[in-house]
């Protein structure tokens, strides 16, 4: 702006002096070089870079990122973290005791080392997590792509089908099944009655975003050009509706955490020779009065692993939606 | 708007038989002969096993079983626990006890959530909405049971000022504790729900106008701004007390309340097939009504839905 290429009248004083000759404003021109320049150095930007943009600037971000990743290296390489059999040289002169040598946090009523535990039960955790996201996910998105993108009786009988096992409150459900299961007890099948209920939310999510995405013009641009209904929505439509999916599978990953834990809390999730925070708070909780750390240490475990994953999922959220960035 | 209500009536409908049908196949396929179990250790008299799985129906196919259940419940026959008392009637005991329980809950977390939500809104950014934030996001992340077991022994055993357990019948002093368990995740969701609502109600045109026209904020924030930004919270409170009447299982197992979830859970770890099968059934039923009243209200509160094919 303040650049004259022109070469205006710049001796002219402004307005307010006393002047003799009339005041003729300056020329403001942008040069044509600097309309027409393509910038080839710049980068091209999506929803996808503007969200890295974003995220990247959020501390919460970085805490949780952390946070999944000490929690995945304990689940990947437990040796690295202890050495102290979960399960093996219980002594239970040890019951309940406090800290002592080499065991940090103490002892369980079976007088088994809780760090050891806690670590050790981080893997089932994360498995019974990952399980049900790659279940609730695929389901969730072979359901709600095709309801939403076809309609018609398409959308109808699927999202009837959805109805049915959102309507059965999903804990409920999963007990049944693990007592159905009660010889199975395995985390494959844990995650198995966790996802089969689980998946209608990724399914509803997925749906409202296609609905939205596939009146696009770029939808009927590619109809246009002769493309087949089912590769629109593979090519085009399911690409640019993925964004709210990949937040709530972050946020039904803690769920699914959470899941396994209560089940295992009420007796009817993983058979006790499978670690599992879940299981200890279940042996624990009859000595709250007593000894409140057996069931506190590994309830923190769980809490601080589900935090990571949803104050993630939040960050995430943020990121990709524009109008929940604008309540911050 | 009748034709609204018309075709949502008819949309729960093959829910619902979806719903039974699907809860009777998990039930039924559980292992284990649920009569012989009935006699424990003793080898039963085959006559009278015979004549039980008559009267259970249970020497019938699995489909024609189904539909007895189903023409029983048209005619509010739940069938009978095998204790031999009439699931209703267990019903009748058990469903004030957790109405109660989720009555209390719902004022717990409709007053403080709303509170709290309103204040972060109207502060947005300051020190107040920052931390209210940051405290929903635990509560969210921590699971109800362990909520439930900080809650029963800092206010339970270290402070000593309620029970840890409910007493029988439950009275309201000893169902604070529980409720507050209760309410916990929900507040967290409520204040969120509010302070957005909030937030974009106060950006808006006629917020700017009240306050142009000279009105005070102790006018303009209950009237203009509360009022507008509640329908939302409205719904959500609608469907969370369906969530709570149905889903208390954990919080009532924990403080030994004599409630629905409770019942239903000690009946599957028995393996009580029929009683788990009506318990399940009725709370799908509570859950689709309530789903649909709150469809219906929302549909009076915003005509674009009602209109929406």
């Amino acid at each position: 702006m303040s650049s004259n290429p022109t070469g205006g009248p710049t001796d002219v004083t402004p307005v307010g002096g006393r002047s003799s000759t009339h005041y003729v404003a300056p020329l403001d021109e942008t040069p044509l070089v600097s309309v027409d320049a393509v910038k080839v150095a710049e980068k091209r930007s999506n929803l996808w870079i503007d969200a890295w943009q974003d995220v990247r600037r959020r501390p919460m971000f970085w805490i949780s990122a952390a946070l999944i990743l000490v929690v995945a290296l304990v689940a990947l390489f437990p040796g690295l973290f202890t050495q102290t059999p979960p399960n093996n040289n219980c002594i239970l002169g040890n019951s309940n005791g406090g800290p002592a040598d080499g065991h940090p946090l103490g002892f369980t009523k079976q007088g088994c080392d809780i760090y050891s535990r806690i670590v050790h039960g981080t893997s089932t955790s994360l498995s019974v997590g990952f399980i049900v996201i790659v279940l609730t996910t695929t389901l969730g998105i072979l359901f709600g792509a095709f309801a939403g993108f076809y309609g018609g009786w398409v959308d109808a009988v699927l999202s009837r089908l959805g109805d049915i096992f959102f309507s059965i409150p999903y804990i409920l459900a999963a007990v049944v099944i693990m007592s159905v299961l009660s010889q199975y007890r395995s985390v494959w099948s844990i995650s198995l009655a966790i996802g089969i209920f689980a998946w209608p939310s990724t399914a509803r999510v997925l749906r409202s975003e296609i609905l939205r995405v596939k009146n696009a013009d770029f939808v009927m641009a590619s109809t246009a050009l002769g493309l087949s209904r089912f590769k629109i929505l593979l090519k085009h439509v399911l690409p640019n509706s993925i964004a709210p999916v990949i937040v709530i599978t972050t946020i039904s990953l803690a769920g699914a955490i959470v899941a396994e834990a209560s089940l295992s809390f009420l007796g009817v999730g993983l058979g006790s020779n499978i670690m599992s925070w879940g299981n200890d708070i279940n042996q624990a909780q009859n000595d709250l009065r007593t000894a409140p750390q057996t069931l506190i240490l590994p309830s923190i475990a769980l809490s601080v692993t589900v935090f990571a994953f949803i104050s993630l999922g939040e960050v995430v959220r943020d990121a990709l939606d524009p109008k929940a960035r604008a309540l911050r | 708007m009748t034709g609204y209500i018309f075709r949502r009536i008819l949309q729960a409908i093959p829910v619902f038989l979806g719903t039974t049908f699907l809860i009777y196949f998990m039930v039924f396929a559980m292992p284990g002969d649920p009569i012989v179990a009935l006699f424990g250790d003793k080898t039963p008299n085959p006559a009278v096993v015979a004549q039980l799985r008559a009267q259970y129906h249970l020497d019938q196919p699995f489909i024609v079983q189904y539909l007895i259940y189903l023409g029983g419940i048209f005619r509010g026959d739940f069938g009978l626990s095998f204790s031999g008392e009439p699931v209703t009637a267990i019903l009748a005991r058990t469903f004030p006890v957790t109405a109660r329980l989720a009555i209390l809950a719902l004022l717990f977390e409709t007053f403080f959530g709303i509170l709290v939500g309103l204040v972060s809104g109207l502060r947005k950014g300051k020190l107040f909405d920052a931390s209210s934030l940051a405290v929903s996001l635990i509560l969210i992340s921590l699971p109800i049971f362990v909520i439930a077991f900080v809650g029963q022994y800092v206010f339970g055993v270290w402070l000593g000022w309620a029970r840890t357990t409910v007493s029988s019948g439950a009275p309201l002093q000893d169902l604070v504790l529980p409720a507050l368990v209760l309410a916990s995740v929900s507040f967290a969701q409520i204040v969120r729900l509010t302070r957005a609502s909030v937030i974009e109600t106060s950006g808006l045109d006629f917020v700017r106008t009240a306050y142009s026209k000279g009105l005070s904020s102790r006018r303009v924030i209950p009237v203009h701004i509360l009022r507008n930004s509640l329908i939302p919270v409205v719904t959500y409170l609608a469907t969370d007390f369906g969530v709570l009447l149905v889903g208390a299982t954990i919080t009532e197992g924990i403080f030994n309340v004599p409630g629905v979830g409770n019942t239903l859970y000690q009946a599957i770890i028995r393996g009580e097939g029929p009683t788990v099968v009506s318990f399940v059934t009725v709370m799908v039923l509570i859950y689709l009504v309530v789903n649909i009243l709150v469809d219906l209200f929302y549909g009076l509160l915003d005509p674009r839905i009602r209109y929406v094919k």
